[in-house]
């Protein structure tokens, strides 16, 4: 490491300094080492969600292109009459939008909390520069909706970039006209439903991938060698395969017209006009999604199960322990690590896929991250972000929960 | 050590440096894979590429408006083309994340018709130029339905007369427009009834009488698999996937020309295209007479040039006249619906939310 004679004291320096200064560059050069894998987390995970949590509370599209209007409500406290000044102010910025051919721009994030308001900046824009004060009256006969006094609500929350009103939105929620909340119309309520359909899907869906892991990953590890490993393949194998591929096998095996169907039709079981919906449906989702992540199941149980020496429970039935008191105070204590683990694994899977449940949920099958999925395509980032942000904080809150319950030191992966 | 790092760093450099001297010396042009892909890659891509000697690909996508906007944003643009719905590109260009199109610079047709008159209403818009007109019909399988056969919207939404199951598009675009259609209203009063809160209701509640019959399907590839598979009796689909599957494929669907909605597809570039003048002529050459007419060779979707329409087109297989399986053929227009994209452009959040709740609720 350093120059040999760096650690001589003759030269006046203490060897605790000359030690710690060696120290020093190996530590240094550990850093290093870690350096790369640090940059990528940083780069790929911490500045990434950063940046969702940030756009999911920040939105400027509407007040970089109304200049005036900010400094109008600024100057002008919620519950102040939307006067002559106002319109004034919204005309101004109107002939800018119309300038830098912003007005669809600007519309679009209003539109997110009122709808309707892309056609209305757009045609707005268009006129604005052709009008002469007072403008309150014309503005309005142009359009009865530039006197509603929601839609001046929502030009006044999205007059400022910082908002929450994506996450009102995300609560199934709307601005009233004196700025305030209140729940929407029955019909549109559907983020909250979806978020604890997904958290109760997850769950049932992690609880059978632990009834059927737990015997297989118990015959894999007391099998002989030979025999384990052939199993292992098998279980393995689904594993590496496609996701889309194993989606679309069960659609073929599923469906009225498909495998099992014909072959419940050919033997009696069913009227061949009373065919049985396995798919797009809830029960598609919960089949397919518990075959494709049984895997991360099984391999943690397996791994946990391979370390429990079996002469414990040999001294346990020795004792006249019976073989169920042996598995319940001797076998399962034991395996916990695992099943903590696998059951954390599949459950934050589960609560983020939405692949599966697109092709196979149908109506009632699909899951909070079909919506996120939804809002990334139709352009409002914000909405997606605010649901994504919600559903990372959920998770974490039964992270939280689950260490304080089990204890996540009790988690082993292999 | 630090030599190895260094000279890794280097490979790096070169490398990357590579693949994006790589990237910028091919036009990448986005579309929705499938049949519909396979018609722009051999209608326009290939011929582009054979006539100006630059290398050009072809990518897939469920939608491209998602990655475009998403490249836009990153600022790491790879897509130099893309191939948009007429209401994301109105939504898109709003955002600015397409490059404006100088309509001046738009051929005349081979006619000598300029631009301005030879494309279809609508059919050239700020930030790209129509690539063709398709339409969202549905179909039936002829050997499953036989004796009386369903002939209007009205029948798709008849459970009683045709029992079985209905697949529909996942989304509220163009179904709530066949609701209507369906429970009798004339294709010209869809839109101005869909700006009420009673339209939008009634087409909803139109919907739910055949709501547990519906199987949704998402990629335009489903519709033709799910008639196929017999796992419903009719479904609406893109129409040139209905044709692709019964010309090409010699399946034996039968499309309905009723109550359909019609609109068209656009080329547009977005921001930052790493190739922007060939982005620029690609378009002007797939959109000219001869290009929208290659296209239409391949797939059954309208061009939305009168000049390319003036000659015969024969699909590629020689034997198929393509002109009545065209969304634009004038029998097949007796009870359409022009979508209106700045209807959708304003009410597709609002309309989608109440879907999505409608959808999931039971």
């Amino acid at each position: 490491m350093s120059h040999p004679a760096a650690l001589q004291t003759s030269d006046g320096r203490p060897l605790k300094v000359a030690l710690a200064h060696a120290q020093r560059r190996a530590k240094w050069r550990a850093f290093l080492l870690v350096l790369p894998l640090l940059a990528f987390v940083i780069l790929s995970f911490i500045v990434p969600i950063g940046q969702m949590l940030q756009r999911s509370a920040y939105n400027e599209l509407f007040s970089r292109n109304a200049p005036t209007l900010a400094q109008w409500f600024e100057e002008h406290p919620q519950g102040a009459e939307i006067d002559e000044s106002a319109y004034a102010a919204l005309v101004t910025d109107l002939v800018g939008m119309q300038k830098a051919q912003t007005a669809g721009e600007a519309g679009l994030r209003v539109n997110f909390s009122f709808p309707g308001t892309i056609s209305l900046f757009k045609i707005g824009a268009r006129e604005a520069s052709k009008m002469q004060a007072p403008f309150k009256e014309k503005m309005v006969a142009l359009n009865p909706l530039w006197g509603d006094a929601r839609l001046w609500a929502s030009l006044r929350s999205a007059s400022s970039p910082w908002t929450a009103d994506f996450y009102i939105a995300a609560s199934d929620m709307k601005r009233t006209a004196d700025g305030g909340v209140e729940r929407v119309a029955p019909e549109q309520r559907i983020y909250i439903y979806l978020f604890i359909k997904t958290f109760i899907l997850s769950a049932v869906i992690t609880g059978i991938c632990l009834l059927l892991a737990f015997p297989i990953a118990h015959l894999l590890a007391t099998l002989p060698t030979a025999k384990s490993n052939l199993l292992m393949i098998l279980v393995l194998l689904p594993f590496w395969s496609s996701l889309l591929v194993r989606t679309t096998a069960w659609i073929a095996l599923l469906q009225q017209q498909g495998v099992i169907n014909d072959g419940l039709v050919a033997a009696g079981v069913i009227a061949d006009e009373s065919r049985v919906p396995m798919i797009y449906n809830q029960t598609g989702t919960i089949v397919v999604m518990t075959h494709i992540l049984l895997p991360f199941m099984v391999l943690p149980l397996y791994s946990v199960m391979r370390g429990i020496k079996p002469s414990y429970a040999r001294a346990a039935r020795s004792l006249g322990a019976t073989s169920w008191t042996t598995f319940r105070r001797i076998y399962l204590p034991q395996t916990l690590p695992g099943v903590v683990a696998g059951s954390l694994l599949v459950f934050i899977l589960a609560v983020g896929y939405y692949i599966t449940p697109a092709l196979v949920g149908g109506a009632d099958g699909q899951l909070i991250s079909n919506l996120i999925s939804f809002h990334m395509s139709k352009s409002n980032w914000s909405m997606a972000a605010a649901l994504a942000a919600m559903l990372l904080v959920v998770v974490l809150g039964l992270y939280w929960l689950y260490d304080r319950l089990v204890g996540i030191d009790q988690m082993k992966l292999g | 050590m630090k030599k190895t790092l260094l000279v890794l760093g280097a490979a790096l450099l070169a490398s990357s440096t590579l693949v994006s001297v790589a990237s910028s010396a091919e036009l990448t042009v986005m579309s929705w894979g499938g049949a519909y892909g396979e018609a722009q890659n051999a209608g326009h891509v290939k011929p582009w590429a054979a006539k100006t000697g630059n290398a050009a690909k072809m990518v897939d996508s469920d939608d491209p408006a998602g990655p475009i906007k998403a490249q836009v944003e990153a600022g790491n643009v790879t897509v130099d083309v893309a191939s948009l719905e007429y209401a994301a590109v109105i939504r898109l260009c709003d955002e600015g994340v397409l490059e404006k199109i100088d309509p001046a610079t738009i051929p005349a047709g081979s006619d000598g018709t300029p631009a301005a008159d030879d494309f279809l209403p609508g059919a050239v818009t700020a930030c790209g130029i129509s690539t063709d007109v398709w339409a969202n019909v549905f179909g039936y399988d002829t050997t499953k339905l036989t004796g009386t056969v369903p002939t209007t919207a009205a029948d798709f939404y008849d459970t009683t007369k045709f029992p079985g199951k209905r697949g529909l598009r996942k989304g509220a675009k163009g179904n709530l427009e066949f609701a209507l259609m369906a429970d009798g209203v004339a294709p010209a009063d869809v839109y101005a009834l869909l700006s009420t809160p009673e339209g939008v209701d009634r087409a909803f509640k139109k919907m739910d009488t055949i709501k547990k019959d519906v199987v949704w399907w998402e990629a335009g590839a489903q519709p033709p698999q799910l008639l196929a598979d017999g796992e419903v009796v009719m479904t609406t689909a893109y129409n040139g996937r209905l044709f692709n599957a019964a010309i090409n494929e010699g399946k034996p669907f039968q499309i309905v020309w009723d109550g359909q909605t019609y609109e068209n597809e656009v080329y547009a570039i977005p921001k930052g295209a790493p190739n922007m003048e060939w982005a620029k002529d690609f378009i002007m050459y797939a959109t000219s007479t001869e290009g929208l007419r290659a296209q239409a060779q391949n797939i059954s979707y309208g061009p939305s040039r009168k000049s390319s329409m003036k000659e015969k087109i024969m699909f590629k297989d020689g034997k198929t006249e393509m002109a009545p399986h065209l969304p634009t053929a004038p029998e097949n227009l007796k009870n359409a619906l022009l979508t209106d994209s700045q209807f959708w452009a304003d009410r597709d959040a609002e309309l989608n939310e109440r879907f999505n709740a409608w959808l999931s609720a039971n």
